[in-house]
């Protein structure tokens, strides 16, 4: 069986199991969150960069060149030596500000010293100083200083609690990344733009509307924010103050229960789409939030008429549960 | 000198970018179409995409990897859930009114056919 190599430790695999898997059973504490390669909160660099490809996907070409890989990704075939990400991609920034949106979203503000280059609608890991890890969306423009993150609080979450409850401001924690597709790409100024969020998926699109029409784009972008009552809406008077500047902008807001008045539509998100929207040929398309939600919206979207590859989703997936330790 | 050597099937059909127009058209006909799309309910959109590429790809006569073993393999979920001739011929069928739609000749869209026939024993795992 193959081992791995961790800070002079040496942990034997098992069958079929990841690296991630395998040097968490053995007690050594990585940094992780989904277990589906989406997060990038389990990032390691390996000592030879061969046979890791598979374990890369939706790295940055200069990390895949120095052989970072994720963890949760890779099932080694071979003896492999291991280490946690160094200073050289993780960028420290301390809390500068917190401030609920609504009952249940804080907006969490960061300030780096080195510079954090990024585009509005990424993400980014947030990783705690004792290494806990979790991933979140930009909501800000790069041109606006601080960082900003939507954080909804999850009863017993580890990470969203602490920043709710704690309210740690000054308080200095690293950021990984950024990562991921979903941001606004100029070139296309006439094309339309669908912006489809619930909950805090909002915080992407926040970042990718204001960056698109601060960047000129003159096509139709619509935006819908979906939540389960009104309640989870937030920067609601914000969005409406930008749609009434921008005439291109139309800003829709659903929720599935207790909808109906005050301008917020009652009823699935979906169908608040098609009822605006029912041909979507030509569009492209930003899908964040709830991962059942944007799975199925996306492909209602598809089946509406946007080409897959002008899908861009991101699915908010939740921590996976712990691994008994089993310490070797 | 100058041996002709005809184009091959795939080069005949307008090679990758001829799969590129064909693959949203092929997986949206399969999603909405009643008699298989429930075999597609709870597959992630981009792996399926990729899949479905994949798959236009052999069946235009290009390049790809796929063995009578990796068929097998990848469908034998669906056989347990009941895959059968019946929904092999619809989804053949889909990819010929695919073709149809780009407009491509009737006797290339029978070679296309004839390809994807040919996985018919390993995609139902018999
Ligand atoms: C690419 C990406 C982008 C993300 N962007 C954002 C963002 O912008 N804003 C944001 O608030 N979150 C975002 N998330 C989710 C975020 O990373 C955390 O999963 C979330 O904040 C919960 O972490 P926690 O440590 O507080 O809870 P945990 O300690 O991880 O979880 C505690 C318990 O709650 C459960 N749980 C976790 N999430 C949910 C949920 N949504 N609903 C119900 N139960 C849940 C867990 O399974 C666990 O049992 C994103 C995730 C990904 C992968
Ligand atoms: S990408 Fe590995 S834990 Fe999320």
């Amino acid at each position: 069986m193959p081992s791995i190599t961790f800070d002079g430790r040496d942990c034997e695999v098992l069958p079929g199991e990841t690296v991630l898997d395998c040097l968490l059973r053995s007690g050594i504490a990585v940094p992780h969150s989904c277990k589906a390669g989406a997060c990038q909160s389990c990032l390691m660099k390996a000592g030879s960069a061969a046979g890791l490809a598979d374990a890369q996907a939706g790295l940055k070409d200069t990390l895949r060149a120095q052989g970072y890989f994720l963890a949760c990704s890779l099932r080694p075939l071979e003896d492999l030596a291991v280490a946690l990400p160094g200073g050289e991609v993780r960028t420290a920034a301390r809390i500068t500000g917190l401030e609920a949106l609504n009952e249940t979203v804080l907006r969490v503000r960061l300030r780096t010293e080195e510079p954090f280059a990024y585009f509005a609608g990424q993400y980014l890991s947030l990783v705690r100083e004792d290494g806990l890890a979790r991933s979140y969306s930009l909501a800000s423009l790069p041109n606006e200083g601080d960082l900003e993150l939507h954080v909804r609080r999850i009863p017993g979450g580890a990470m969203s609690e602490w920043l709710h409850r704690e309210a740690p401001e000054g308080n200095t924690v690293w950021l990984q990344g950024p990562a991921g597709n979903c941001f606004y790409v100029p070139g296309k100024p006439e094309e339309p733009l669908l912006l489809v969020g619930t909950g805090t998926g909002l915080a992407p699109l926040y970042g990718i509307v204001r960056d698109a029409l601060a960047q000129g784009h003159t096509g139709p972008i619509w935006l819908f924010h979906g939540a389960l009552t009104p309640s989870g809406l937030y920067l609601t008077q914000e969005l409406q103050q930008l749609a009434e500047r921008y005439p291109n902008l139309r800003y829709v807001r659903a929720a599935l229960r207790d909808g109906g008045a005050d301008g917020v539509e009652n009823g699935e998100l979906d169908a608040c789409i098609r009822a605006r929207l029912p041909k979507l040929a030509g569009f492209k398309a930003y899908v964040c939030g709830d991962p059942a939600l944007v799975n199925s919206l996306r492909k209602k979207l598809f089946l509406a008429g946007v080409a897959s590859k002008a899908i861009y989703a991101d699915a908010f997936l939740p921590s996976a549960l712990p691994v008994a330790s089993a310490c070797t | 000198m100058s041996e002709h050597v005809s184009p091959s099937l795939y080069d005949q059909l307008g090679g990758a970018a001829a799969v590129d127009a064909a693959v949203d058209i092929f997986y949206r006909k399969v999603l909405s179409d009643d008699r298989v799309s429930h075999f597609f309910d709870d597959v992630d959109m981009d792996r399926q995409a990729a899949k479905q590429k994949a798959f236009l790809t052999m069946a235009f006569g290009g390049p790809h990897n796929y063995t009578g073993a990796d068929m097998r393999r990848g469908h034998a979920h669906l056989v347990a859930r009941g895959l059968n001739d019946g929904h092999f011929d619809t989804i053949v069928e889909l990819l010929g009114s695919t073709l149809a739609e780009l407009n491509v000749p009737q006797p290339l869209i029978a070679q296309v056919a004839a390809i994807a026939e040919s996985t018919r024993a390993d995609v139902l795992n018999r």
